[in-house]
């Protein structure tokens, strides 16, 4: 049925994160007519005040860290779309395009911990 | 660490006579950034820039050693958790590289581009950030000033007030009168008092049951207000009584000698009154004149540079963020965002698009929470709301969900604290 965030588990903080984001050149078009990439990292910023830095939580907010992306995905859109059994995602992923989840759980998948 | 600071300064000179299209430093140098405040806003940015650039030179000016969380100190009121439960040290701010300086920024010298501090010292910088978060406006009721504080404690500051609130309510005989009055908005973590006057309860419920609670308020309505109704109704019925400004709940004067409250038309003898006094930015960025006497500093909506001096930011409880409420979340978002806009401005380039929520939760009895989510949309010239509905949790859920989230609201505390101390 609905997908679940595994259990999670105290997890090392860790140390200074690749700096990921000094790639997105395309980021200083901004407002132009290019397309927009969109920088997970960058929208991550959101999401680790609960989730814990680079993904990595204490306690009962699901760890993101190094997530498959597609069942992340999966999550995310399910909750737009009403499924699962969320206290709060419901309400937080109203505020991101289809494109923006992609790039999170793009990002969340892509760090350590796997 | 003073002579990295030095070693700094000749390079950055430099870097700042450059055109504003290129990089604000030359390759090889490292930007002075000082960040006024060790809280929710200072030390999330001082982290947040340490992570992503090992050559920052970073300096956090904090005048107290340790901090204490507002976020979780109802807890400590309640009984819940113990002071040194939400007290954090500057340990691992220092061992990030941070420079983290034990004094009080008292002066801002915007030409030099320098803070200095109440001890004498000086610090250039090239980005300065102001995270001073709030004091109070002592004038506001008539009889309650910093005397009257020690009598009647605000706990709006976490620390020795949080600890004092907490023995006058071990103290109190059973069968007292609790009052807690909210200010007006815009103040500090608008769902706090109604939290604190839950935690109360539910230590008085315990303890001692013939007591009440009144809450004398200064506004008609609250955040979360249908869902803290609605716990006190099911937990702690006829135990918490809301008087609303139009009901004369404003509290107007205060006589700490008799234990008395008074609003305009009603005198309360209070066995424990927790005032809680109107509030504006903190004093360095008053004096610096970014608040343009309103009390609140105006930023811009995508970097948190302040609207009057360039090079000057505002995060947290200080600034004056649109919709964003004034809370722990917001400051720690906010700081992220900003500390963003430093780096691109560093590296000569627009910051990434990102995003800023808010998430606020509030504890009613150990396993019952609630929350509030906002998300937020940057303009040019506001931060507001993108969906101004349905942001509070549900009514007349199960008390499982209710359990889930105050899980989560613990795991939410554990993990932003460790973002910032951790």
């Amino acid at each position: 049925m609905a997908w679940r965030f595994s259990d999670v588990q105290r997890r090392r903080l860790p140390g200074p994160l690749p700096v990921v984001f000094a790639l997105s050149l395309l980021a200083a078009s901004a407002g132009t007519s290019f397309a927009q990439q969109l920088d997970g990292e960058a929208l991550a910023d959101a999401c680790t005040s609960c989730h814990g830095v680079a993904g990595h939580s204490t306690g009962s907010v699901p760890s993101l860290v190094g997530k498959d992306k597609a069942a992340l995905l999966a999550a995310l859109t399910g909750f737009k779309a009403g499924k699962g059994d969320p206290t709060i995602m419901n309400r937080i992923v109203r505020g991101y395009s289809d494109a923006e989840l992609e790039a999170l759980a793009g990002y969340f998948s892509s760090l350590g911990g796997k | 660490m003073a002579v990295n600071r030095r070693t700094f300064l000749a390079g950055a000179t430099a870097g700042a006579l450059l055109p504003l299209a290129m990089p604000a430093l030359a390759a090889g140098t490292s930007a002075r950034v000082v960040i006024v405040g060790g809280g929710f806003g200072g030390a999330s940015l001082a982290r947040y820039l340490r992570r992503h650039d090992p050559n920052l030179s970073i300096t956090l000016i904090e005048k107290d050693t340790r901090f204490v969380t507002c976020p979780f100190s109802n807890l400590v009121i309640g009984g819940l958790l113990k002071i040194d439960d939400v007290t954090f040290t500057y340990d691992k701010v220092k061992a990030a590289g941070i420079d983290v300086v034990e004094d009080l920024a008292a002066q801002i010298d915007h030409d030099k581009k320098t803070v200095s501090t109440k001890g004498g010292q000086t610090f250039p910088y090239d980005y300065l950030v102001l995270s001073p978060g709030i004091q109070f406006d002592w004038t506001a009721i008539e009889g309650y000033d910093e005397a009257a504080a020690q009598k009647m404690p605000h706990a709006w500051l976490a620390g020795a007030q949080t600890t004092l609130l907490r023995s006058q309510l071990e103290a109190m005989e059973d069968g007292g009168l609790v009052v807690i009055a909210p200010p007006a908005m815009p103040y500090r973590c608008p769902p706090g008092p109604y939290e604190r006057a839950s935690l109360i309860a539910w230590y008085l419920k315990n303890n001692k049951p013939k007591s009440k609670i009144k809450i004398l308020d200064a506004s008609d309505g609250f955040i979360k207000q249908d869902l803290f109704m609605e716990a006190w109704g099911k937990l702690y019925p006829g135990m918490i009584d809301w008087v609303s400004a139009s009901n004369s709940g404003k509290v107007s004067k205060v006589d700490p000698s008799t234990m008395t409250v008074s609003t305009d038309f009603d005198d309360y003898k209070a066995a424990i009154a927790n005032i809680i006094p109107p509030q504006k930015a903190g004093q360095i960025a008053i004096d610096a004149g970014l608040d343009e006497g309103t009390g609140w500093c105006a930023v811009n909506p995508i970097t948190f540079e302040s609207t009057v001096r360039k090079g000057i930011y505002v995060v947290g409880d200080a600034s004056l963020a649109g919709e964003m409420p004034k809370s722990g979340f917001a400051a720690n978002n906010q700081a992220k965002a900003c500390a963003r806009a430093i780096l691109a401005d560093i590296a000569g380039r627009q910051p990434s698009p990102s995003k800023l929520i808010n998430v606020c939760y509030s504890t009613v009895e150990p396993d019952y929470a609630f929350e509030i989510v906002d998300d937020f949309t940057q303009t040019s010239d506001n931060i507001g709301l993108t969906y101004p509905d349905d942001r509070e949790s549900p009514l007349k859920q199960s008390d499982a969900f209710h359990k889930r989230e105050a899980d989560n609201a613990k795991s939410w505390y554990a993990n932003i604290t460790a973002e910032m101390f951790g």
